[in-house]
């Protein structure tokens, strides 16, 4: 195996981004699914409540979920700008 | 200098370390817990002893089977003896030890889960033992389909012939194809497990309403095994996809980089579906009027939970088959 400076770089940046969106996607992961599990709970003690209860989810889901999208944006620039 | 069939039964045996040392894990977990939450509820109700050990054993032996599985792939690598036409053999032999090894520790944890929560549920309401098995077997039996897709991955690694196939960047295909299914299937595992100890729990709880809580507990585990899928679907296409030769670094390890990505990915969001669902199937048996809302709510909760495995899929799609 001949490696080269620009291909060596290539090839750990190819394994960076493998690393970091998998990695990364590990917590979101678990917080998205509490949270959700949490408002299924919270729904069935109180199903009139259902629309502001499904509301609050998404919003805090959505925030638990800006780590897995600065995982997936870092992927990407090692992929492409690197 | 070594050969390439030295290289071959070397990596055979390192393959068969990781698939049982890997694979034991989950087992024993689970098996453990099951056996606890069995003394627990003898603790209340001694006299029950006969259902609870016998009920106690087939959810033991069912979370086993995960670790049979691992032994099964660690005796066909320690005896095989392929012609050593390869060396990418070896890098297979890793391969399938990494993939079996690692699939078996999620559902071996997963199916003792429900296994531990039938034991309380008969002693709480003996007269609904029956109901509570039949979920109870249903929940630990699809805990154990990740495990299956580790072992799929494991046989094709074994058994395809791979003398077409360049080494480089080969290796690292094979070595990505027994990752991604590996590592995807831990959390799948253990979220099915999850859910299925709830579903269990609720069952027992009010039987009455088992028909709905199983319905939710099937469609929870069924997207909750969505990862582990994901996984699987890289690992084919790293064992499939006809590969150019290259020597070059990049080549190698964007394979590799897509197996990790795939696999890791596949963690945390097998694991918060589970979680998704387990809440939900607690909440059906106990509330079945509103099952349409919280089976709409729990849906919405799965897909966005979701996202981050989906990123980690579209990652691993470029790098397999964009660069």
């Amino acid at each position: 195996m001949n490696i080269a400076g620009p291909d060596f770089i290539k090839g750990l940046a190819f394994l960076g981004a493998g690393i970091a969106m998998g990695l990364g996607a590990i917590g979101p992961g678990v917080g998205e699914g509490f949270a959700a599990g949490k408002a299924c709970e919270a729904i069935g003690r109180k199903p009139e409540e259902a629309g502001l209860l499904t509301r609050t989810m998404l919003v805090g889901q959505a925030v638990s979920e800006s780590t897995g999208i600065y995982s997936l944006v870092v992927a990407l620039l090692l992929l492409f700008v690197v | 200098m070594l050969n390439t069939a030295t290289y071959i039964s070397a990596s055979s045996f390192l393959g068969a370390a990781l698939a049982i040392g890997f694979g034991a894990i989950g087992a024993a977990v689970g098996e453990g817990y099951a056996a606890g939450l069995a003394n627990q509820a003898l603790s209340f109700r001694p006299e029950k002893s006969g259902d609870v050990l016998k009920n106690m054993l087939v959810g033991q032996a069912i979370a086993e089977s995960a670790a049979i599985f691992a032994l099964v792939v660690a005796i066909l690598l320690l005896f095989s003896t392929p012609q050593p036409k390869t060396v990418l053999i070896a890098w297979a032999a890793i391969g399938a030890g990494l993939s079996m090894g690692l699939s078996a520790i999620g559902s071996g944890v997963g199916a003792g889960l429900p296994a531990g929560s039938a034991c309380v549920g008969i002693v709480r309401q003996p007269q609904n033992a029956n109901k509570v098995l039949t979920t109870m077997l249903i929940g630990s039996a699809v805990c154990q389909t990740p495990a299956i897709f580790g072992m799929v991955i494991a046989f094709l690694l074994l058994f395809l012939d791979f003398s077409n196939m360049p080494v480089y960047p080969g290796w690292a295909a094979l070595l990505g194809a027994g990752l991604a299914t590996g590592l995807a299937a831990g959390g799948p595992g253990v979220g099915n497990g999850l859910t299925s100890r709830e579903a269990v729990t609720g069952v027992a709880r009010n039987p009455e309403t088992g028909t709905e809580t199983n319905r939710v507990m099937l469609i929870g585990l069924s997207v909750g095994q969505s990862t582990a899928i994901y996984g699987f679907l890289i690992s084919l296409l790293l064992v499939f996809t006809g590969l150019e030769k290259s020597t070059s670094l990049s080549d190698s390890f964007r394979l590799l980089g897509a197996g990790l990505s795939s696999g890791f990915g596949g963690i945390g969001p097998g694991v918060g579906l589970g979680v998704v669902a387990a809440y939900a199937c607690k909440w059906v048996a106990r509330r079945p009027e509103a099952t349409g809302i919280l089976t709409r709510t729990m849906l919405v909760g799965m897909a966005v939970t979701e996202s981050t495995s989906i990123y980690a899929l579209i990652v691993a799609l470029l790098l397999v088959i964009v660069f």
